[in-house]
């Protein structure tokens, strides 16, 4: 068998029901590839081969009686933040460096409702704090496009996965712009989709209000086939919207006549890498060209999303991050000499350097006296996001600009100043804290440091059919989603 | 100097749901360890917690009891702290806003006096687990089966003053929550415990002393206590020129003693901040009149009806309307046939006392309130007197004896009404008697008494008292 392993789960699927490939065949392809380059990428924390196989095989037996589930034996790959039945689910850290999941999260069961197989357990950044893979206890994972480079994060192994063909797809987590931004970095198509649309049960928690799973895929075509797999309602989270299944791939064919792109001034200032503007803007005449008509508005208050972002997270991180305490699970320190001798052995070698300083920061900020300053500012703010992007709703349907102001970088480059790290997620962190749902495709490349630029489209609540449908009208005619690395 | 004491009560009530308030585990009580822990109630990395409606049912229930503000949009927030029993780090909670705030609760004291105390407010939370101590040597198990479970914290204003009022408010809560049938009031087994925060001034003196908190009392006769010597102690301390330090104490039961467990200097900050896992708790319009309409007599009404309705003293009433238990008890005994008047002293007097000498509740009474009727006719038709009644009733209490009846019958209880045959006896008596004679004719009236009682006891107390008097005067007159 030869696979194209850049194939889309669409063509996959195709094959599949044609009957040219087998879902054993595919597990075996992704797994053997994922375990080549797994020195040079380091994008998987776990593979079970036996498991993997296992789900193939019984995905080959309902294919072989015509089951019709809509992605049966299409292989899939999980961000380590998905608890799994009977996988080690650690969350790129040593505190569970050794957790067995005892469950499967609602996301990961869904999918394999949908027929997916199972491929590995993805490496990430700590908890899901880092836009840059650095902060994993299992090591970084490295650009496929540019092995000094990082794939960005938190969803690293993810997009890392996908883009070098490790898989066909992959799922990720964004709370500040962890799906976004690393599908920038990696030339992907990757959706986070309206809060409260896929359920968070399951998903190892980092900011309860801001959590929410996606999808990582080569086009916006998948990222649909996708989410209409994972998303619904869950009576088991008490923040999943309880509203009808949705088929997110309706639309797709719809064409942009009469699309009104809202470019907001803030995105489009200083800061932005003059390659990325530059490339952001051709895309733009893309869009035109396809019929949209663009507009400018202005979201005034966004400029307080990271300052907001970095209270709010960080305090509902601290809050989250209090029951890997070494008493029932997770890391415990081999020597202490009392209960908070324990605790504090346990989670100080446990933890990260990053993850303990949000957990510092976050403690602060709640503490008595300080919280009004701080955490009730921070939700106002949020409130006034939401009002901007409301009026600016008036006047477009989506919402464009560079998903972040700078491609790829260097190991290293980024990693000694938090702020400087931080301010890599000020375009994507305003939708976490609304809400709202966005995504970011490929759309070329700064001539200036030959990285990914991504489109970032920012929909209304719910809105995701839509923001697909406009993104793969853009790929049916443009090619920079088909680029691949070569490994 | 004369001090006057100063009380507030934060009570956990246990709400009777079945499962958990925020995971599907059951709330049974007295599993094996750790058997009734969900992947919610044990922590596990990406477990939710999904709101149980029937707490909060049970807390609006609660609310509209006591005449307090139900809001319909209620807050959970976090407490953040550390300790092994608290699974998650933080105990699910309301802070700012509770589902009810406000409201009274009106108490009877021993000598009849009335005396209304004001509610701050009532809020859902969940209890923590349990350390295990004793059973591991140098470690400590931890048992997550109690964790979760749902509970209504009820907090009073500092309006007690005296142990006596805060155990008579105990009382009173722990009956309302019975009647309400939101708990089932089981205080070994923890479902009712109290916390009492004392503090001692000088009378006159407006401002509140220095208070401490003595936790976890679930016993009414270890509150009281606790309260009365956490009050000397509080004197002794001041009038000794000491300060009271803020502080969180316990009382032991053995040394009757209470003593402090942490000062306020380690007072922790929880950071309370509103759960992002949870939405506000909203009671709907359609939800909240389903309650209401479902709502039972309370005892002010009922309290009310019976004094109408029985013709019983407010006293009376008050006492048999304090718990659902003892009306319904009172009800079936009057509904049965009882005279309203002795059936509500029967269940305020001998029912009641019996029932706290044996350490039981009136549905565990073995006398059945048919029984107690049975027995009232017989006191009514003069089959028996109210001192033989009580009698029968111990009999019938200890188990033994059918009916009230089978009990008369077996034992010669029943009562000497026929004229000759207690002639018979007062004649024997006055026969020894002379002196006592004397006596009386010489005008001392305690004379009689003295011959009636001495004629009681020949009869074996079965002779008709009323007949006893009337022939005894008629013989030495």
């Amino acid at each position: 068998m030869s696979w194209n392993t850049f194939a889309t789960v669409a063509e996959t699927k195709k094959a599949l029901d044609a009957k040219q490939v087998s879902a054993t065949e595919l597990a075996t392809h992704y797994l053997d590839r994922a375990h080549a380059l797994q020195p040079a990428l380091n994008a998987y924390i776990t593979l079970d081969r036996e498991k993997t196989l296992a789900e193939a095989k019984i995905a080959d037996n309902k294919l072989a009686k015509g089951d019709a589930a809509p992605l049966l034996g299409v292989p899939i790959a999980h961000k380590d933040i998905y608890l799994i039945d009977g996988w080690k689910t650690t969350c790129g850290s040593k505190m569970l460096e050794n957790f067995i999941a005892p469950y499967t999260s609602t996301v990961v069961k869904n999918m394999a409702d949908a027929g997916m197989v199972t491929l590995g357990k993805l490496n990430m950044d700590e908890f899901a704090m880092g836009s840059s893979n650095e902060t994993s206890h299992f090591g970084s994972v490295k650009n496929p496009w540019d092995l000094t480079r990082v794939p960005g994060g938190s969803s690293g192994g993810s997009a890392a996965s996908v883009a070098a063909g490790l898989a066909p797809a992959s799922t990720g987590t964004d709370t500040g712009g962890s799906i976004r931004q690393p599908a920038m970095f990696c030339n992907l198509t990757g959706l986070k989709p309206t809060y409260g649309v896929c359920s968070r049960y399951g998903i190892i928690a980092f900011a309860s209000s801001l959590d929410q799973a996606g999808p990582f895929a080569r086009t916006a075509e998948d990222c649909a086939l996708l989410l209409t797999a994972m998303a619904g309602f869950d009576p088991n989270d008490s923040t999943s919207l309880d509203r009808p299944k949705e088929n997110y791939s309706r639309d797709l064919a719809k064409p942009l006549g009469g699309l009104r792109i809202g470019l907001p001034k803030e995105f489009f200032g200083e800061g932005v890498a003059p390659g990325i503007a530059k490339a952001v803007d051709e895309a733009l005449a893309v869009y035109r060209k396809l019929g949209a008509t663009t507009v400018e508005v202005s979201l005034p208050n966004v400029k307080y999303s990271v300052p907001a972002y970095y209270v709010v997270a960080p305090a509902e991180a601290s809050s989250n991050l209090s029951r890997f305490d070494g008493v029932r699970y997770g890391h415990r320190a081999a020597e202490y000499t009392d209960l908070m001798d324990m605790y504090k052995r346990s989670r100080a070698e446990g933890f990260g350097a990053e993850v303990k300083r949000r957990i510092l920061i976050g403690t602060y900020v709640l503490s008595h006296g300080y919280y009004d300053a701080y955490y009730l500012q921070a939700q106002k703010l949020r409130r006034l996001i939401a009002h901007d992007f409301k009026k600016a709703y008036e006047v477009c349907d989506v919402v464009m600009g560079p998903t972040a102001p700078e491609g790829a970088f260097q190991f290293g480059s980024k990693s000694d100043d938090p702020v400087k790290m931080y301010l890599n997620d000020i375009f994507t962190i305003c939708a976490n804290l609304t809400g709202q749902p966005a995504m970011s495709h490929p759309c070329g490349i700064d001539k200036d440091t030959g990285q990914f630029v991504g489109m970032h489209v920012i929909g209304n609540y719910l809105d995701e059919a839509r923001m697909l449908n406009v993104a793969h009208q853009y790929q049916l005619a443009t090619d920079w989603h088909t680029r691949h690395p070569v490994l | 100097m004369t001090w006057e004491v100063v009380i507030g009560l934060e009570t956990h009530v246990q709400l009777t749901t079945a499962s958990k308030i925020f995971s599907g585990a059951s709330t049974a009580f007295g599993a094996a360890p750790n058997t009734q822990a969900t992947m919610v109630d044990l922590a596990l990395p990406g477990s939710l917690p999904v709101m149980n409606k029937g707490a909060a049912e049970r807390a609006v229930k609660f609310g509209l009891a006591i005449g307090a503000k139900v809001n319909q949009r209620s807050i959970f927030a976090r407490k953040n702290y550390f300790y092994p029993d608290l699974p998650k780090g933080y105990q699910i909670s309301q802070f700012e806003t509770p589902i009810v705030e406000g409201g009274s609760l009106t108490i009877t004291l021993d000598d009849g006096t009335e005396k209304i105390v004001e509610l701050t407010r009532a809020h859902l939370e969940e209890d923590a687990g349990k350390s295990v101590h004793e059973q591991f040597d140098h470690e400590t198990g931890v048992d997550l089966n109690r964790a979760g479970t749902p509970l209504l914290e009820i907090v009073t204003e500092p309006v007690m003053r005296s142990s006596k009022e805060a155990v008579a408010y105990a009382k009173a809560l722990h009956g309302l929550v019975r009647y309400l049938d939101i708990c089932d009031g089981n205080m070994q087994e923890g479902s009712f415990r109290c916390d009492a925060n004392v503090s001692v001034r000088p009378v006159g003196q407006k401002e509140f002393g220095t208070r401490r908190e003595i936790k976890n009392l679930n016993s009414f006769k270890f509150m009281q206590q606790a309260i009365d010597f956490e009050v000397r102690w509080q004197i002794e301390q001041i009038e000794d020129g000491k300060k009271i330090v803020q502080a969180t104490v316990l009382f032991n039961p053995e040394t009757g003693e209470t003593k402090a467990m942490r000062s306020k200097e380690d007072a922790m900050d929880y950071r309370y901040f509103p759960d992002p896992d949870l939405p506000p708790l909203v009671i709907t319009d359609e939800m909240f009149a389903r309650i209401k309409a479902s709502m039972p007599e309370l005892p002010e009404a009922k309290c009310a009806r019976f004094m109408s309705q029985y013709g019983l003293p407010k006293y009376d009433a008050r006492l048999l309307t304090q718990d659902g238990a003892t009306s319904a008890y009172f009800e079936t005994a009057t509904q049965a046939g009882a005279d309203a008047k002795l059936a509500a002293n029967w269940t305020i007097g001998e029912v009641n006392a019996t029932l706290n000498r044996d350490e039981k509740t009136i549905e565990q009474s073995p006398v059945a309130a048919s029984q107690l009727a049975d027995l009232i006719k017989r006191i009514s038709d003069g089959t028996i007197s109210n001192k033989i009644a009580k009698t029968v009733f111990e009999t019938l209490w200890s188990g033994d004896g059918a009916s009230v009846d089978a009990v008369i019958e077996a034992k010669g209880l029943k009562q000497i009404s026929d004229v000759g045959a207690i002639e018979k006896i007062v004649d024997e008596v006055l026969a020894k008697s002379p002196a006592q004679i004397a006596d009386y004719k010489s005008g001392k009236e305690k004379a009689l008494m003295s011959i009636v009682g001495m004629v009681m006891k020949a009869s074996a107390g079965k002779a008709n008292p009323a007949q006893v008097n009337e022939i005894v005067k008629r013989k030495i007159s």
